[in-house]
């Protein structure tokens, strides 16, 4: 371990000989420390600069569901991964290269993902005995062999920050939270970063305490100084602008800013006002937060009494023309789901945004799954069909939201939109859209002049969506009553008539199975005629499409199939599930999909799943799949 | 000019004969054209029990939904929809028990709802098991060795919620039931309005005391705006205030004259009408005050939420959906952003 310079005046010393630059094609980084550290902060803004600097970037936030847990315990870190590139990449990697760990409890969290020769960049202040104690060291893992695999930079960061702090004037505790700053600065000038977005960035968030932006501004020059200066670094590295991307302007964006920003959209397409009933629940509420932030753009929010509530608020917007959208995550969906079954019953349009999350129960709010896809499809009394549709990737969100619209209104039918905490938190490039470009269509309202040479039936419908027709109240001519009880075809009086509920079981079911007939065709990548099919649905998406092209780079043939929509399934389906020798299905779940579609097709598909609460590694599905591969020939 | 047989449907009502519910849906459907509201402009949404059927016999637009929850789909249309007249029609059971929670909040938001809480003091449609109105003690079929819990007071409940518009009424006085209506349908603001209604199958003579001429001038406190609270035979009783400030029954002969409480709904502290609500015994019925307890006025949380909006979108400038197109596409860009070409 070298020795480390320290300047205690915080002064830059005069510059050294520029160090050589190396070449990467990929970086995946890791920054951890404490819930307190600012690490998702620290995070995020270098993802903005590696995506502004032209980087293709894909991220994975990782924090705990406590807000404070005890400082530099295990449980209290949190972490922030990027992965950045000078391609097209998919997932926020599977292992990192350069591991930042604040404190001796983000190494030990953090370690057992670091692949051999990786790159540990330590606060060796924080290595006392008593926060090694903390976590569980029994000797300094510095000290003996447990490091030897890793080249370690253990430099005292908080050391570091006070002194570069020490003219801002702002206290102790000030000081030494602007570490993240420091660690920020210094990793920026490794991976030759530009400095300007976060100082943009820090000049708007502390613009009202110029002590505090003075602190965070020094702590990241001095970082990014101290890099250029110290011995510790011999090297830099230089990751170059993805060049494949289709031309464009774009911004990094989340997943449930994406979905929020995509209902805007949405409501703007059909010419409705957008209003949202919703109750906080991790890892939904930011769409909530987001959406209460846009009312300019004619949307209402309703924080709600309970999760009930926010849907049946949603569900009477609805019934009045708005476009009435609710947002949860698993439990909060099992609270619903009486009344989705009322909008069933109703035939009106409401959309139900689902940020699935560890479950049973609460489970684990804020790590990733995919097992509400059965409570999506059948978690309801009676025969209560619903069109669901998930989101593949955290851009993708945006037009999953207008598409859960579009449908809702024409079909005038509850729409489930399965996101997951994966896709909500993670951040990818989105190439902005041109709003001209953006859909529209007309929600099409019964109208007094439609009805006036007969009498007015709510369960009538379209010869080919079998859609009802939607009549809001304030409409002269059509005043009618509508209810949970089972209705008379056509008329919508109450009816307990045996034929007419076996009819109108079959209708509502219909009317969602004709839905198909609107999906376009499946787009299966299979460019070799592979024997071997890998099929996915939601945020498998990267993790999947990663490891089909490590496999086909590897020179073996592996067809990608990846499902938008879960119910109706596309038509062509049946299709193409038999042209294939195996059929594997990755879910983070136990096999939700995998049991759908043994039921629907009798296609025996390899069901491959892990609920660990993180997305899948790119590198287990590629062994996974060449498992399989070598199992066909 | 409509008539109450505009608002009658072609739905054969389905009460069981003698029931409470129908003298109610007779005295609103008569009420409803003194409204002066066209019939498509109004909205009746229900939860689930007997009076929940209400909207299937109102020809207006209506929406018959499910257990206790009718408040929150009342709450949605009421925020989006400032030019409808809602009405929620609920039970002891629907709004007390299974949507508690909703009539509570819809209470103290203040929506612009008007809410019809029929009040039968036990579940009819489920045949017989105690409400959380029954009276303590109550032997049913699900207690057939008496109930153990004390029955909630939906009218001190309501103030608790710190309600706006508080009354209750009887289904038998369609004069009095008629002006409670009339009062609450002009109140701006959650108006919560209790009918004491028989359950002539489950609980025949609920409320008989209130309805026997022999009995209810004893038992009824009528509530008469700015008038002092004198009741019973030639206004024998007053409800005066006791040395404890709360209030308490006594001989008018008795007191003095300036003692007697003037009733004042108008009184922005709850406490009085907390008090009067608190008069009625209620195992026997005695002392029930009949009116409205409480009517003020308060910021509704409907006009509120539209106004930020309103604002909102006054303030950025494009009122006309479609009109914000340079906004929206700078509000998708965000702050930063970087070009491939
Ligand atoms: S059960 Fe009672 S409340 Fe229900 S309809 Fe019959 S009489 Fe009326």
């Amino acid at each position: 371990m070298s020795e480390v310079m320290v300047n205690p005046s915080g002064s830059v010393p005069p510059p050294a000989p520029a160090k050589p630059v190396e070449r990467r094609d990929r970086v995946i980084i890791r920054f951890a420390g404490d819930s307190g550290d600012g690490m998702q902060l620290t995070g995020d803004r270098f993802t903005s600069a590696s995506a502004i600097f032209g980087n293709d970037v894909a991220t994975l936030p990782d924090f705990p569901a406590e807000i404070r847990a005890p400082a530099g315990t295990l449980p209290g870190v949190s972490a922030f991964q990027v992965h950045f590139a000078d391609h097209d990449i998919l997932t926020p990697g599977d292992a990192p290269d350069v591991l930042i760990a604040m404190n001796p409890a983000a190494l030990r969290a953090n370690l057992k993902d670091l692949p051999r020769g990786a790159e540990i960049i330590l606060d060796a202040d924080e290595f006392t005995p008593r926060n090694l104690q903390r976590v569980g060291y029994s000797a300094d893992p510095r000290a003996d062999e447990s490091l030897a695999a890793y080249t370690v930079r253990e430099l005292p960061l908080t050391t570091l920050t006070r002194a570069a702090v020490a003219d801002s004037g702002v206290g102790k505790k000030d000081a030494a939270r602007a570490k993240n700053m420091f660690a920020l600065g210094l990793v920026s000038w490794l991976y030759s970063r530009p400095l300007d977005t976060t100082r943009g960035y820090l000049e708007k968030k502390f613009a009202r305490a110029p002590q505090i932006l003075a602190a965070n501004l020094a702590a990241l020059n001095a970082g990014y100084a101290f890099g250029e200066t110290t011995e510790d670094f011999s090297v830099r590295y230089e990751v170059a602008p993805a060049a494949d991307f289709p031309a464009g302007r774009y911004r990094n964006i989340s997943g449930n800013l994406a979905l929020a920003y995509g209902l805007v959209a949405a409501g703007r397409g059909c010419h409705r006002p957008v209003f949202l009933g919703s109750y906080p629940i991790t890892p939904a509420s930011d769409v909530l937060h987001l959406l209460a932030g846009m009312k300019q753009f004619g949307v209402t929010t309703f924080q709600a009494e309970d999760e009930i509530a926010g849907i049946g608020a949603a569900l009477g917007a609805a019934y009045g023309g708005a476009i009435g959208v609710t947002t949860t995550s698993g439990p909060g969906m099992a609270l619903k789901s009486e009344m989705i079954g009322l909008a069933v019953a109703l035939e009106l349009p409401l959309v139900i945004v689902d940020v699935q999350r560890g479950g049973p129960s609460t489970g684990l709010p804020t790590k990733t799954e995919q097992s509400d896809l059965m409570q999506a499809l059948f978690g309801r009394n009676g025969e209560s069909p619903v069109i669901v549709i998930a989101a593949q990737s955290p851009s993708d969100c945006f037009d999953t939201a207008i598409e859960a619209v579009a449908l809702a209104t024409r079909t005038r039918t509850p729409v489930i939109l399965l996101s997951d905490g994966y896709l909500a938190n993670g951040t990818e490039p989105w190439r902005i859209p041109a709003v001209a470009d953006l859909p529209t269509w007309d929600p099409g309202f019964a109208t007094t002049e439609q009805w006036q040479d007969r009498e007015f039936t709510p369960y009538s419908r379209d010869p080919v969506s079998l859609a009802r027709p939607w009549a809001l109240p304030g409409t002269p001519g059509l005043t009618h009553r509508i209810g949970g009880l089972e209705k008379a075809d056509v008329t919508g009086a109450i009816s307990y008539d045996p034929a007419n509920h076996d009819t109108m079981v079959r209708l509502r079911q219909a009317k969602v199975d004709a839905v198909a007939a609107t999906i376009p065709p499946l787009a299966v990548d299979d460019p070799d005629g592979a024997r071997v099919l890998v099929l996915g649905w939601g945020s498998t998406y990267g993790p999947i499409k990663a490891a089909v092209q490590a496999v086909r780079a590897g020179g073996q043939s592996v067809a990608r199939l990846h499902l938008r929509h879960l119910n109706p399934l596309p038509r062509d389906l049946a299709d193409v599930l038999p042209r294939y020798d195996r059929v594997v299905l990755p879910e983070m779940n136990l096999g939700q999909l995998a049991t759908i579609i043994r039921a629907r097709y009798l296609v025996d598909v390899i069901s491959v799943t892990q609920v660990r609460g993180l997305p899948f590694t790119s590198g287990e599905l590629t062994g996974v799949l060449k498992d399989v591969i070598a199992s066909v020939d | 000019m409509l008539a109450a047989k505009d608002f009658k449907t072609d739905n054969e009502v389905r009460w069981c004969p003698g029931c409470g519910d129908y003298a109610i849906l007779a005295t609103v459907q008569s009420f409803m054209p003194a409204l002066g509201i066209p019939r498509e402009r109004i909205v009746f949404i229900s939860g689930i029990g007997c009076s929940s059927r209400f909207p299937y016999y109102m020809n207006t637009y209506g929406v018959h939904s499910i257990h206790g929850r009718a408040p929150t789909l009342a709450t949605g249309l009421s925020i989006t929809r400032p030019d409808l007249s809602i009405w929620v029609v609920t039970g002891d059971g629907d709004g007390l028990s299974i949507g508690g929670n909703h009539l509570i909040h819809a209470l103290r938001r203040n929506l612009n709802i008007t809410i019809l809480l029929f009040n039968n003091r036990i579940y009819g449609l489920t045949k017989g098991q105690y409400s959380p109105t029954s009276e303590l003690g109550k032997v049913t079929k699900s207690t057939p060795l008496g109930t153990l819990d004390r029955p909630l007071d939906p009218i001190a409940l309501a103030l608790g919620a710190n309600a706006t518009f508080v009354a209750r009424a009887l289904d038998s006085d369609r004069a009095g039931l008629t002006e409670v209506l009339q009062a609450a349908a002009q109140h701006s603001g959650a108006a919560l309005v209790e009918i004491y209604q028989n359950c002539n199958i489950f609980n025949d003579g609920a409320f008989d005391t209130l309805k026997d001429s022999t009995t209810a001038g004893e038992s009824i406190i009528p509530l008469r705006q700015g008038e002092p609270i004198v009741f019973g035979p030639q206004g024998s009783q007053a409800v005066v205030r006791a040395a404890d400030g709360g209030l308490r029954v006594a001989e008018t002969a008795a007191v003095d004259p300036a003692e007697i409480v003037v009733h004042d709904a108008h009184r922005s502290d709850p406490t009085q009408a907390f008090a009067l609500a608190h008069l009625a015994d209620p195992h026997t019925l005695q002392h029930t005050p009949i009116g409205v307890f409480r009517s003020i006025s308060a910021p509704c949380y409907d006009d509120l939420a539209r106004r930020q909006v309103n604002d909102a979108v006054a303030q950025a400038g494009f009122p006309e959906t479609g009109a914000g197109d340079d906004a929206f596409a700078a509000l998708l860009a965000g702050r930063d952003t970087w070009v491939v070409d």
